[in-house]
């Protein structure tokens, strides 16, 4: 077995997400090699080559790369991962989007978010929002997957000592261009990797009572998210959404604040291994998941959580 | 502009599915289906760019069974003028949907083709990406906003970071996501008129497309079940509980 792992970073440095994609390669087994595609990617590429049990690290560093544009990085990935028997990548907007174009390209029929391994063919992954899991297997031979990293530990980010080969390949199709992006810059940890999250959901009444979430947050050195209902109400911006359509979270700790629980909800956030929930309504759907449930009205008890901690 | 719009008919989002008793697959007998809300999304985009002036014509897509006409019609009320059904009973993979539709695109040379960003019974996420990889077209997943001009689409999405915008040559293929507007209801009028609007239907086989599946289903289950824990009397207790019990915080 030969497994690709496609980077997940910044171009400077590797993001975290790539290292749930190795330990799913691990699970299945074999040699693993990472592919950073990217632009002046050499910090990304030296950072992979740390990487606790990685053979190789391949680089294709080109300016058409630089922004991720699915026509020109997925046929680079269909052409590299012609050569292994798996190709992986941990499911970030990023990945989603490239992927499936690079599976089509090779004539495979993805999988999208494995949240288990089973064989080298054969995976488990959550389907209907999460509320069942299926084991599916796949008769292709080259296995292309999409990894969900909440289901994956993190592999040690150091302690390998890879080599890095150059890919000279460059694929720019010129049919999309990258024309700027919104980021929202926070000081908070990301929140698919924080510890601990806490979230606000529509009982938080607007986006400036948010401020009494940020405050614990910082308190706990914890990512600040937030439910549907709150971001359609347009209380914070969409990046922060936890759920089936936003972000998939699991950290040791997680606060919902004003949040019901709805289905979509709960499917971002259920496997967090502690879940408080903060809420007046007792018969909020969140309790049914929560370790520890406070029946309050939220304007009272943050103030006094802030207070305690 | 050409607009194609597809359509996929999935089980209503208010239904929570039960696997069979045997685990073989979900619990579909009797239960309500509907257009897949993303789809329902991209529908009311190109019914919006058929009412700016911009879509000239807005082609519904569905590829499935018989069944599927009935999401075809409901797309054809909110405005779309005509409807092709891919028809199949075989069990659909989304590249084997994608195909279908690149057989469609083939045919009908849309300049956009808008799309729901996953469908909510196999969440795959996959079948506009694996379009525009088939069609080597531009490809804009995520949208939360869209505006064409001079023979260019540009795209707001929603990415992990935040927002990015990109522009796309066309023809393009742009996936929704929840905000990129709110889908209106069919009048009742509209849903009288949609039953005279013309819709095709054609085969994978007239198509010349092989649909055979690459994945195979081997069982379905339940998640683990999270057991409700106590209810904390203040927040006092709760704070207790999270430092010297759950030891979560210090």
């Amino acid at each position: 077995m030969s497994i690709l792992v496609i980077a997940e970073h910044d171009n400077s440095s590797l993001k975290p997400a790539t290292l749930n994609s190795v330990t799913a390669a691990q699970a299945i087994g074999g040699d693993i090699d990472i592919l950073v595609i990217g632009s002046n990617c050499q910090g990304a590429a030296e950072q992979a080559a740390q990487v606790a049990g990685i053979s190789k690290v391949l680089v294709a560093d080109n300016a058409a790369y630089g922004h991720q544009l699915a026509e020109n990085v997925a046929p680079l990935i269909a052409e590299v991962g012609a050569e292994y028997s798996h190709v992986l990548a941990t499911a970030t907007t990023t990945a989603k989007n490239i992927l499936p174009r690079a599976a089509a390209l090779m004539d495979v029929q993805a999988i999208s978010e494995i949240s288990a391994v089973v064989s080298a063919d054969t995976f488990k992954r959550p389907i209907y929002a999460g509320n069942v899991i299926a084991t599916v297997q796949s008769s292709d031979a080259i296995k292309v997957l999409t990894v969900r990293g909440t289901a994956f530990d993190a592999a040690p980010a150091e302690g390998g000592s890879a080599t890095i080969e150059a890919i000279a390949s460059a694929h720019d199709a010129g049919k999309s261009e990258f024309k700027g992006e919104e980021v929202a810059k926070s000081d908070r940890p990301e929140l698919t990797a924080a510890k601990i999250v806490v979230s606000g959901g529509r009982g938080m009444g607007n986006g400036d009572n948010f401020s009494m979430i940020y405050s614990i947050a910082d308190k706990l050195g914890a990512g600040v998210g937030a439910s549907r209902a709150a971001v359609d109400a347009g209380f914070v911006p969409n990046d922060m959404q936890v759920g089936q359509t936003g972000k998939i979270v699991a950290p040791d700790l997680y606060v919902a604040v004003g949040i019901s629980g709805a289905i979509q909800h709960l499917a971002g956030m259920k496997d967090s291994k502690v879940i408080v929930a903060i809420n007046k309504d007792e018969e909020a759907p969140i309790f049914s998941v929560a370790d520890y449930g406070l029946v309050a009205d939220l304007f009272t008890a943050l103030p006094e959580l802030d207070s305690l901690l | 502009m050409k607009v194609l719009v597809a359509v996929k008919r999935v089980v209503d989002y208010n239904v929570k599915v039960r696997p069979k008793s045997d685990g073989s697959d979900v619990d579909l007998a009797n239960v309500k289906m509907s257009i897949n809300p993303f789809c329902e999304i991209a529908v009311e985009e190109a019914v919006r760019l058929a009412e700016k002036g911009i879509a000239t014509e807005v082609i519904a897509v569905s590829v499935g069974p018989k069944q599927c006409q009935e999401q075809l019609r409901t797309a054809l009320a909110l405005g779309a003028d005509r409807a092709i059904l891919v028809e199949t009973d075989e069990s659909l993979e989304p590249l084997a949907i994608a195909k279908c539709l690149k057989a469609v695109c083939d045919a009908e040379s849309p300049d956009l083709v808008l799309m729901g960003k996953q469908a909510i019974d196999g969440d795959n996420n996959q079948t506009g990406q694996m379009l525009s990889a088939l069609l080597h077209c531009s490809q804009a997943t995520f949208a939360s906003e869209l505006s064409l001009d001079n023979g260019k689409a540009v795209v707001i999405r929603e990415v992990d970071g935040g927002l990015q915008t990109l522009e796309l040559s066309l023809p393009a293929i742009v996936t929704s996501d929840l905000r990129l507007n709110e889908p209106r209801y069919a009048s009742l009028p509209n849903i009288m008129k949609a039953k005279r609007k013309p819709l095709d239907v054609k085969t994978p086989d007239e198509l010349g497309v092989s649909i055979a599946p690459r994945v195979t289903l081997l069982g379905v289950e339940l998640p683990a079940e999270r057991q409700a824990g106590i209810k904390v009397e203040d927040v006092a207790m709760l704070v207790d509980k999270l430092k010297n019990e759950a030891k979560v915080i210090s």
